[in-house]
């Protein structure tokens, strides 16, 4: 199976077509509802956001907390088309992967093929057997929000299907 | 009359919301197996054995089976020779779920309000439904249900006239535009009849029948088994990635209505719908 190094380049993203299985190493970052709008007011607002989404991945995700000697509890990912009314505007500004489960609307299949950006696809309700392929997790940015704070992860062999690539070939497009 | 404890209650519906939330249920499993077997697609194969090994592990290193350890419901038959002592029934279910959510490390999903939307911190209030039975056994249909699975749910109040098909065609609607964000091969429950209340409820307590227990009265079982191959029809798979498995099962319950109502409610269950039955 393909392994992929996250943050990805531009040449990987291009080369990727949606049905394809891949592994993901490196780094991602958690975000979802309550980061998202967040993100969004700061964008807005023309604030710094809590890391530079050039070039970056985004995991939506929200963890159950960690039991004692674990890195992170269970850590599946979330329906991301509830996040599709923001991630346009942070594909502007550079994000280029984003993963977690379920369709997505048109308007980022447009951002995506404009910027060159994928969407990856992991395996909803997996949430223990992902946690595994996790090796570290660190909060980044807004420890208030708990379960929905923006976490930096390390993780290894993390297994994923390209669901939507840059060309705007989605898997979910059914007849 | 016999007596029980609130502590008794509360100490029951703790242990229950980290076993459940850990545990796969064994018929869900099996029919998961089942259909890995079956299933020829080799992308939904990939997502099924992940999903078996995920149930392995998460009793392993003690991690819920998903991080959506969801909102807890409760359907709680009372019989009317029981006397709760020590506390209130309703918060002594709370309690139970405060404790099991802070003691399993799992997570805590629930916001105080709609609007302002700030975590209350111990995954309650639980969605409790109290009946009133004869006898006196205490008994608590429990649920963990996620909101992937939950917000893909539908009511509508059919026509009368719409009859049978009606009701199959909003059955297969519901599940159409739900997709692959249920998280599927998913159970779906069909509420059929009473009113809008009673439809949503009786599709809940669908959602959490055993796998493999079709409904008692033969034609709504051949109902049940029309409905699910419908829906493996539907091509959507195992977590929308095609293939022949996107439900394990179709579960209906049915009412007495209105004349001039013909109320349904589809609710749909995660391959990981976690719920037990606690006894007491």
């Amino acid at each position: 199976m393909k392994t992929i190094q996250a943050p990805l380049k531009r040449e990987d993203i291009m080369k990727l077509t949606a049905g394809e299985p891949v592994l993901v190493n490196g780094t991602v970052y958690t975000a979802r509802d309550a980061a998202h709008q967040r993100m969004a007011a700061a964008i807005r607002a023309g604030e710094m956001l809590p890391f530079d989404p050039q070039g970056q991945v985004i995991y939506y995700t929200a963890p159950s907390p960690a039991p004692p000697q674990r890195v992170i509890g269970s850590a599946g990912p979330t329906t991301s088309g509830r996040m599709d009314i923001y991630t346009p505007l942070l594909i502007e500004r550079g994000l280029r992967v984003t993963i977690g489960k379920g369709e997505r609307d048109q308007a980022v299949k447009e951002a995506m093929r404009q910027y060159g950006a994928v969407y990856l696809a992991t395996v909803g309700g997996a949430g223990a057997y992902l946690a595994r392929r996790i090796v570290s997790a660190t909060v980044v940015a807004y420890p208030e929000l708990g379960p929905e704070a923006v976490y930096r992860l390390e993780v290894r062999d993390f297994p994923c299907t390209v669901a939507i690539d840059a060309w705007g070939n989605d898997i979910y497009q059914r007849q | 009359m016999r007596s029980i404890s609130a502590e008794t209650v509360a100490e029951a519906v703790c242990q229950a919301v980290i076993e459940i939330n850990t545990h796969l249920p064994g018929d869900i499993e099996m029919a998961m197996e089942q259909a890995l077997d079956r299933e020829t697609n080799p992308a939904a194969r990939r997502s099924l054995q992940i999903l078996l090994e995920n149930a392995r592990i998460a009793p392993q290193d003690q991690v819920p089976l998903c991080q959506d350890t969801g909102m807890v419901v409760a359907y709680v038959e009372v019989g009317q020779d029981v006397h709760i002592s020590g506390g209130s029934l309703e918060a002594a279910v709370n309690q139970g779920i405060h404790d099991g959510y802070l003691r399993g490390y799992l997570r805590k999903s629930i916001v105080q309000d709609p609007f302002n939307r700030v975590n209350t911190g111990d995954n309650t209030p639980a969605i409790i439904h109290f009946h009133l039975v004869e006898g006196e056994a205490l008994r608590i249909l429990l649920a963990a249900k996620g909101a992937g699975s939950e917000n893909m749910g539908q009511l509508a109040m059919l026509k009368p006239a719409a009859g049978i098909e009606g009701v199959k065609q909003f059955i297969l609607k519901v599940v159409r535009e739900a997709g692959s964000n249920p998280c599927p091969p998913i159970i779906v429950g069909v509420g059929v009849g009473g009113n809008m209340e009673k439809a949503a409820s009786m599709a809940k307590v669908a959602v959490l029948r055993p796998v493999g227990e079709p409904n008692s009265q033969p034609e709504l079982a051949r109902l049940e088994a029309g409905m699910l191959a419908a829906i493996n029809d539907l091509g959507i798979g195992v977590q929308g990635l095609g293939g022949a498995t996107t439900a394990l099962a179709v579960h209906i319950e049915t009412f007495a209505t209105h004349m001039a109502s013909l109320p349904v409610a589809v609710n749909l269950g995660c391959h990981s719908t976690r719920r037990t039955c606690i006894n007491l």
